[in-house]
């Protein structure tokens, strides 16, 4: 049939951009990078297949108590985020009034248009030892030396909750925005209180955006590179510098490639866990659109 | 060589499957030049895969489909003369309604004062002169409605199909719709295909009408001859209020029959429909509720031919609507019947908990074989 | 509105929000202050308001549109944000009409695919990128002495780099909005007469142009603000982010970093703006 030829057709003529894209951009970069952290350096010039850096990674417990030290303080960062963000959310999506909630979204939204880097930038200007913060305290008479809040874990975490919350911030707002008032109403209606209507009817309503928030804001986490360098210092210790290191500053690019499937498992296997305790799945979370 | 019909539209034998679902099964219809057709039938019946294998948009598994005499399968639906107003009615929101009524014309490649001619013309048909540069947000309900004919009607079709594009209407609209497309139909002289599942706009706008279930269709006829001479069970449940009993025949005596409900009424009725019932055999009885005649019991007894169906029964509620208003009688075995009464406000009215008697006559009532 | 809290709670509440708020803002703010402070430190004290980190030409406060090495950067930013949003709109409209309108075996696996990129860190993308790259160029070079020079690290890796995630964020944009097109307007302008390429013309992608424009808007940010992916990816043609790193760890930080950030900002977030009013629907009056 005529008809279903042009359909056959435009399936075909649709489907080759997002086949190359995926192929060649996305599996093939992967596969390449698969097979050559399966390449062991034995002599210059001369490889051996094997899981040899692999081995590697789990021998040096500096390597794995990196990645260890950058999942957890992901979780943290995440959980963190879910709760700062979250009273957000609710007020934009539910309390404030029309306009309001607008203006308020987008200003949620503009850091996101500002790079990392000058969000970084931001925050070194605000807390190094010559910073804003110090300044002020030691002009009000708070402190008597200069203090350095850069270069520790506490302000990579703020730093990096700030740089990913807007990502848990607009999943829930879309998702709290689509549930209707009156389920809240009937839920208090009913002789529900605050905290009953919150945890009953709220948040599983408001899963899916929770844990696709939840999932991005990790990936990010895990993955971020310049925050942690740039508020934690040199001994920030976080698993992207291992493998910049190992491409760059080694020019081992066996270890690197093996380095980022470490990574990739380990973020991979997070959020499997967390699908599985949450019951949700990828394509009823972040996949919904 | 197909000889010229006077047929505007006919199908023949159309078939649709989807996998094993049977959308539309078998129809076979004509509709004659300048008349409303409409297609009546519950929601998932497949009229409206009937609808849009007629515009071009599915293709009949089977059978064929003839506009003006010719055949149209395989035309795609841009190159058929048949227009289609779709029941959220599609207008273009960034186009004006200038534009919107042009669009079909620009498509055929009319030259611009042919267009402007064309355009100017059919909004003055239409009643609404002023609105061309309007934007579609800016009309009413109705106002939108008339444009999305008007665009169809520019293009002079042989057959304007209507989608339920009264569904999305408030129920006052809705009313004042019905009058108007008539009117808009017997003004353009064009065939209509409308597709409802609502009965009254059927009965009220078309000449005939086909009643459809299950992708087939059980009868077609005038709204009158659906209303009163039902050809099956379904048309007689679908078209029009009833009561409705399920019942064995007791006793048949030609053309008449004596039933027992499955409550335990026995009912004298007429035999209708395709079959000749035998004694025990399985049938539904349908009573329309304004031939059931209710007054209080213990008064002047019901009138009328001996072989009157006679019930006892005490008055459950009364459902006032004006000219319209029924009573809910329960009759001795425990079932509800409606009748038709007139309620004139004074002391005689009936009232609930009143015993009456209902009445009405074996003609009136319609026994089809199951 | 929901049920209202009680009034304490509420004020709280608010006082919450607010202070959020001001979390948020307060490193844009120091970040943007110091373009105008008269002092070769981007810190307090407060030496007076000029415009010398922006225009002046002359060492020590060469502004930032004398400094040449800045201006390049930008160019290239802009060069490569253009390439990459062009790119990601077109593949994403064309996902967009696969994952809406068509149906093929296995659909939801290659959603899944499609959205993939988004969570794959920026880093390990690059990575990847530049590893096959580089084994394409190295073996074409040792079999068939080709120089493949545009897959060494460069401009066109970094666009290609850059393509491979945000082409998921216009896809997800432009998606959201195709599915919101109802069909019957294309059947009707179908039935009206028009031919198929004058549907797509005519109705389909003027109802999803503000979408493309959006995503288009979306992407040319993300891509001039990127720094992850970019990083391995990147060769001479160093974008404005690369450079602004290189001066900030070799140089250290100086106020023309903060002229740089305040354009930066103010052309962000008016771009931002334009694509929230190109999504806007017409008003309904």
């Amino acid at each position: 049939m005529k008809q279903n030829d042009i359909k056959r057709l435009s399936l075909y003529l649709l489907f080759a951009p997002f086949a190359l894209w995926i192929a060649l951009l996305i599996i093939l970069p992967h596969a390449g990078m698969l097979y050559i952290s399966l390449r062991e350096k034995v002599a210059p010039r001369v490889y051996e297949f094997g899981l040899g850096n692999y081995i590697n990674f789990f021998n040096e417990p500096i390597y794995w108590n990196t990645l260890i030290r950058t999942g957890s303080m992901s979780l943290l960062v995440t959980v963190l985020a879910l709760l700062l963000g979250f009273p957000i959310a609710y007020y934009i999506a539910k309390i404030a009034g029309y306009r309001t909630r607008g203006a308020l979204f987008l200003m949620c939204l503009i850091p996101l248009w500002v790079s990392d880097l000058i969000r970084a930038f931001g925050w070194i200007l605000l807390l190094r030892e010559t910073g804003i913060i110090s300044s002020s305290l030691q002009w009000a008479g708070v402190i008597s030396t200069p203090i350095e809040f850069l270069y520790n874990d506490a302000t990579v975490i703020v730093g990096l909750v700030y740089t990913v919350i807007l990502f848990m911030i607009v999943p829930l707002v879309s998702t709290l925005d689509g549930m209707d008032d009156s389920m809240i109403e009937a839920g208090y209606n009913l002789g529900g209180n605050g905290p009953t209507v919150l945890r009953r009817i709220i948040i599983p309503y408001a899963m899916p955006g929770i844990v696709s928030g939840c999932i991005v804001v990790f990936m990010l986490t895990a993955g971020s590179y310049l925050t942690p360098i740039l508020l934690g210092g040199k001994n920030s210790s976080w698993f992207t510098e291992q493998i910049y290191d190992q491409f760059i500053t080694r020019y081992n690019w066996e270890s690197g490639a093996a380095f980022g499937f470490v990574l990739l498992a380990f973020t991979s296997l997070v959020i499997w866990i967390g699908l599985k305790l949450s019951g949700q799945t990828l394509s009823s979370t972040v996949a919904r659109s | 060589m197909q000889s010229p019909t006077e047929n505007d539209l006919e199908c023949i034998e159309i078939k649709k499957h989807f996998g094993s679902v049977r959308a539309v099964d078998d129809v076979s219809f004509e509709i004659p030049k300048g008349s409303f057709f409409s297609i009546l039938g519950p929601s998932g019946c497949g009229k409206t895969t009937l609808m849009r294998m007629i515009a071009g948009f599915e293709q009949p598994s089977s059978g064929d489909i003839r506009i003006k005499g010719k055949s149209v399968i395989g035309t795609p639906p841009n190159k058929r003369n048949v227009k289609m107003v779709f029941q959220h009615l599609a207008l273009f929101p960034m186009m004006n309604v200038y534009e919107n009524i042009a669009y079909g014309l620009r498509c055929a490649g009319a030259s611009r004062d042919v267009i402007r001619t064309k355009v100017h013309d059919v909004l003055a048909r239409i009643s609404l002169p002023d609105v061309a540069n309007r934007e579609i947000s800016q009309l009413s309900g109705g106002q939108k409605q008339r444009i999305a004919i008007a665009r169809c009607m520019v293009l002079d079709p042989d057959v304007l199909l209507l989608d339920e594009p009264l569904g999305a209407l408030d129920l006052k609209l809705r009313e004042a719709m019905k009058i108007e497309l008539k009117l808009l139909q017997h003004q353009f002289d064009t065939t209509f295909v409308y597709i409802t599942h609502d009965q009254s706009e059927a009965l009220v706008m078309s000449d005939n009408v086909a009643i459809m279930d299950k992708g087939k269709f059980v009868q077609i006829g005038t709204p009158q001859e659906l209303y009163h001479r039902p050809a099956a069970a379904f048309v007689a449940g679908f078209v029009g209020d009833t009561n409705r009993w399920a019942g064995r025949v007791t006793r048949v005596e030609n053309g008449a029959v004596e039933v027992a409900t499955d409550a335990g009424l026995i009912i004298r009725g007429s035999v209708r429909g395709a079959g000749a019932p035998s004694a025990g055999d399985a049938v539904h009885v349908f009573v329309r509720p304004e031939f059931i005649t209710a007054a209080r019991a213990g008064g002047q007894a019901p009138t009328g031919a001996a072989g009157q169906n006679v019930i006892e029964g005490r008055i459950d509620s009364i459902l006032f609507n004006g000219a319209n208003s029924r009573v809910l009688v329960r009759d001795k075995a425990g079932e509800l019947i409606e009748a038709d009464v007139v309620l004139t406000g004074g002391v005689e009215d009936l009232k609930p908990k009143d015993d009456v008697t209902l009445s009405w006559s074996p003609e009136q009532t319609m026994s089809f074989s199951v | 509105m929901a049920i209202k809290p009680n009034m304490v709670f509420l004020s709280g509440y608010r006082l919450y929000v607010a202070a959020f708020f001001l979390f948020l803002a307060a490193p844009l703010v120091a970040a943007g202050v110091f373009a105008f402070n008269d002092s070769v430190f981007p810190s307090l004290p407060w030496q007076g308001f000029t415009l010398d980190w922006f225009f002046n030409d002359t060492e020590p406060k060469l502004g930032m549109f004398h400094d040449r090495r800045l201006l390049r950067g930008l160019y290239y930013s802009f060069v490569i944000a253009s390439c990459v949003s062009l790119l990601s709109v077109f593949v994403g409209t064309c996902n967009a009409f696969l994952f809406v309108r068509c149906k093929f075996p296995a659909k939801d696996f290659f959603y899944i695919m499609m959205v993939l990129p988004l969570v794959i860190p920026g880093v390990i993308l690059g990575i990847s990128i530049l590893l096959l790259a580089s084994n394409i160029a190295n073996g074409a070079e040792e079999a068939l002495s080709l120089d493949l020079g545009f897959l060494r690290p460069g401009i066109v890796l970094v666009v290609l780099g850059q393509f491979s995630f945000i082409t998921t964020i216009t896809s997800l944009v432009i998606i959201a909005r195709l599915k919101k097109f109802d069909e019957s307007m294309e059947e009707a302008a179908f039935n009206l007469g028009a031919s198929r390429a004058r549907v797509l013309r005519t109705i389909t992608l003027p109802f999803l142009f503000p979408a493309m424009a959006a995503a288009g808007i979306v992407a040319f940010l993300v891509s001039f603000e990127n720094f992850n992916t970019t990083l391995f990816l990147v060769g001479s043609e160093a974008p404005l982010t690369i450079t602004m790193y290189d001066r900030m760890v070799k140089v250290g930080s100086t106020p023309v970093l903060n002229a740089v950030s305040f354009f930066l900002m103010v052309g962000s977030a008016l771009l931002a703006l334009v694509s929230v009013l190109v999504q806007r629907d017409k008003p309904q009056t």
